[in-house]
């Protein structure tokens, strides 16, 4: 009855073989493809790059001025508009402005990665419940792995840079986006989509004509708490060598300046909520004649 | 196409005999529905046989776990004309009218239309036909919500690639045809359901198709407004003789609308018949139940009672007029007899005891057609 007091395990000596097994396989893999990898994904390096240098380098009232436009066509809001501009004044006054284009620009560059590949994700996963059912338990793993458990591989695999630390950013936050696409595109009214069938419309009609404008307030929650989680992650991804407010929050951890954690924390989540309201704000119009209306 | 003149010249037959509404005539079939059967369920085709043997649909879904929508449908729809389909609520209504345009597939039998069978279309000859020859009305509107009342009427041109311009100017035209003039630019949800259904009627019409699949497309309105949608729809009929499948569970409804009408019970058709011919010779316990709350006087014409004998003097009444009026005339005249003309030409004659025993309920299975199953 020896099983019973101990659990039947691997065995000591054949579990430590099987680990460095996986981690010779892994290293081997990333010596040979590691390289290949990374010029794949260049563009994006330029393209994040590119963005960064040109937050930082244009006059700080263009960018505010830009900003305040961008909040006023997004919400409609003086309110809004009038907070986002204080907002980045503050931010600024207290020195945190190159630091937060930085976020700005890799926040931006995940985001569109993550409607790019998300979007399409999600359609495929509402048009087929085999695709369903092969991506759904993927999107828990991503939502729910510790990030550090992938930042292994992704350290090993493409060293540390603002690449990795943007596709961890991606791994975290594409989950909603592609959820809230696939669910938006199963909740459209079956009888509209019906009338569409009925009148001789495409399967290409009814995807663009139909599906995708009616989903279109729910993919677009999607974007908003993907762009959430992105900021929530700001902070790890600056841990493999991605610039931004998460540095100074990294600097303060290390060395217990409360102020300065602070500060910059302070700033992420102003950045936080000025996504948030001009998107809600948005989200709300959108709404609007977007469900159908059975009779008044 | 968008031709609004072309409008009163849709169909294909010459119309020389819109005043017989006898179902002998021969007037050709527009849409047949022949033998058809639709079993759901996960093995629907080895059903069929123990459906044709007899099988009940409460016996199918508690034996073999399928659910026996509609059995042996054979019904031949005239051109020009509106053929109702009525039938409790389960009873198969709107399955069978979704076989027409295919939006269900049966699991056998054929749809004939203009000769030509749905069921070999392939996919673009069955979208060209969902365009072009049949467009459809819908129970709860089913307009597009993000739409304006314009775009949701030019939607079936829009889905053909008619120009944008070309589209809302005929847009318009049905937007003022069904009274909705001036609220083009307003959103489904600012309209009332009556409203709404006339932007889906519009819809309907705006592709020119001659067949108009219209299921329940009244039934979700108050009964006021259903009566204007009535009148909206016959209005148009006279001008445009389309040749309209209409599903309805209403026989008030269905008398008001029907040139013809089957009825379904359990997916299958229990009778067929002018309103007249059901009215006064129900097949079943099932119809006469649907029909014995009617006012039988202002419904039953004077036509489908009178015999041929043509006496020489009394009171004239046309063989259209119903019983209630006929009485009156009767009453008026202080006669027993009167003489029935159709055209002002007199083809027969209806006593007070033949008007008193049409307003009486008749005997359940009197029917002699041949249609009872
Ligand atoms: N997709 C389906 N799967 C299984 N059963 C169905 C399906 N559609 C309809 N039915 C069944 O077929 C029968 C007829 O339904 P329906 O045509 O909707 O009736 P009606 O329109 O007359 O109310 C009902 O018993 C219904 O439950
Ligand atoms: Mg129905």
């Amino acid at each position: 009855m020896e099983w019973l007091d101990e659990f039947p395990t691997l065995g000591r000596q054949d579990l430590r073989d099987l680990k460095k097994a996986i981690d010779l396989s892994f290293r081997e893999f990333s010596r040979a493809y590691g390289d290949g990898i990374e010029t794949f994904f260049d563009p994006l390096l330029y393209f994040l790059v590119w963005l960064e240098k040109l937050l930082i380098n244009t006059p700080w009232p263009i960018i505010i001025f830009v900003v305040a436009v961008l909040a006023w066509i997004g919400a409609r809001s003086w309110i809004v508009v009038g907070g986002t501009i204080a907002c980045f004044l503050v931010i600024g006054y207290f020195g945190m402005w190159e630091d937060t284009m930085a976020t700005l620009a890799i926040i931006s560059v995940a985001t569109l990665l993550c409607i790019a590949v998300g979007i399409p994700l999600g359609i495929l996963m509402s048009r087929s419940s085999r695709a369903q059912a092969i991506v759904t338990p993927v999107l828990d793993v991503m939502q729910t792995i510790p990030s550090f458990v992938y930042l292994i591989p992704i350290i090993m695999l493409l060293g540390i840079g603002k690449v990795p630390g943007l596709l961890a950013v991606c791994i975290y936050a594409m989950p909603p986006i592609v959820r809230l696409t696939n669910l938006g595109i199963r909740l459209v009214d079956k009888e509209v989509l019906e009338a569409a069938e009925a009148f001789g419309a495409s399967d290409r009609q009814k995807l663009f004509g139909v599906q995708i404008p009616l989903a279109l307030p729910n993919i677009f929650a999607g974007v908003n708490q993907t762009i959430m989680m992105a900021l929530a992650m700001v902070v790890i991804a600056s841990m493999i060598g991605v610039p931004g407010l998460g540095r100074p929050v990294l600097r303060a951890i290390n060395n217990q300046y409360l102020a300065l954690g602070l500060m910059n924390g302070l700033a992420i989540v102003a950045l936080a909520i000025i996504f948030d309201r001009v998107s809600q704000k948005f989200g709300a119009r959108l709404q609007k004649h977007r469900e159908s209306g059975h009779g008044a | 196409m968008l031709d609004f003149k072309s409008i009163g010249k849709v169909g294909t037959v010459p119309d020389n005999n819109v005043s017989t509404i006898d179902k002998d005539t021969t007037l050709d079939t527009k849409v047949a529905i022949r033998n058809l059967y639709k079993i759901f369920g996960s093995n629907p085709s080895a059903m069929v046989d123990r459906v044709e043997k007899g099988m009940s649909k409460k016996d199918l879904l508690e034996k073999h776990g399928h659910v026996l929508a509609l059995t042996d449908v054979n019904i031949d729809i005239p051109p020009r004309r509106i053929q109702v389909i009525m039938g409790l609520s389960g009873s198969g209504k709107s399955t069978l009218i979704r076989h027409v345009n295919r939006l269900i597939e049966p699991t056998t039998g054929e749809i004939v239309v203009d000769g030509q069978n749905v069921l070999e279309m392939n996919q673009n000859e069955l979208r060209e036909f969902r365009r072009h020859r049949a467009s459809m009305v819908f129970q709860r509107f089913a307009l597009l919500p993000h739409h304006t009342v314009a775009d949701n009427v030019a939607y079936g041109l829009t889905i053909q690639h008619i120009p944008k311009n070309e589209a809302l100017e005929s847009s318009h035209r049905w937007i003022d045809r069904v009274g909705l003039a001036g609220y083009e630019n307003h959103y489904p949800d600012q309209l009332s359901g009556g409203m709404q259904q006339r932007v889906g009627l519009a819809r309907a019409l705006a592709t020119d198709a001659e067949i108009l699949l219209m299921d329940e497309a009244f039934s979700a309105l108050d009964p006021l407004i259903r009566t204007d949608m009535q009148d909206i729809l016959l209005g148009l009929q006279d001008e445009l003789h389309k040749t309209i499948l209409f599903i309805t569970h209403d026989l008030d409804e269905a008398l008001r609308i029907g040139d013809n009408i089957a009825i379904l019970r359990d997916g299958a058709i229990v009778q067929k018949g002018t309103p007249q011919e059901i009215i006064l010779n129900p097949a079943d316990e099932y119809v006469s139940d649907f029909i014995k709350d009617i006012n039988r006087g202002r419904v039953v014409e004077v036509g489908s009672v009178m015999d041929d004998t043509k006496p020489e003097s009394g009171p004239t009444i046309d063989r259209f007029v119903v019983v209630d009026d006929a009485l009156q005339v009767l009453s008026k005249a202080g006669t027993k007899k009167a003489i029935v003309t159709e055209n002002e030409k007199p083809v027969g004659s209806v006593g007070l005891d033949a008007l008193i025993a049409a307003v009486a309920k008749p005997k359940v299975g009197t029917a002699r057609s041949g249609t009872y199953r």
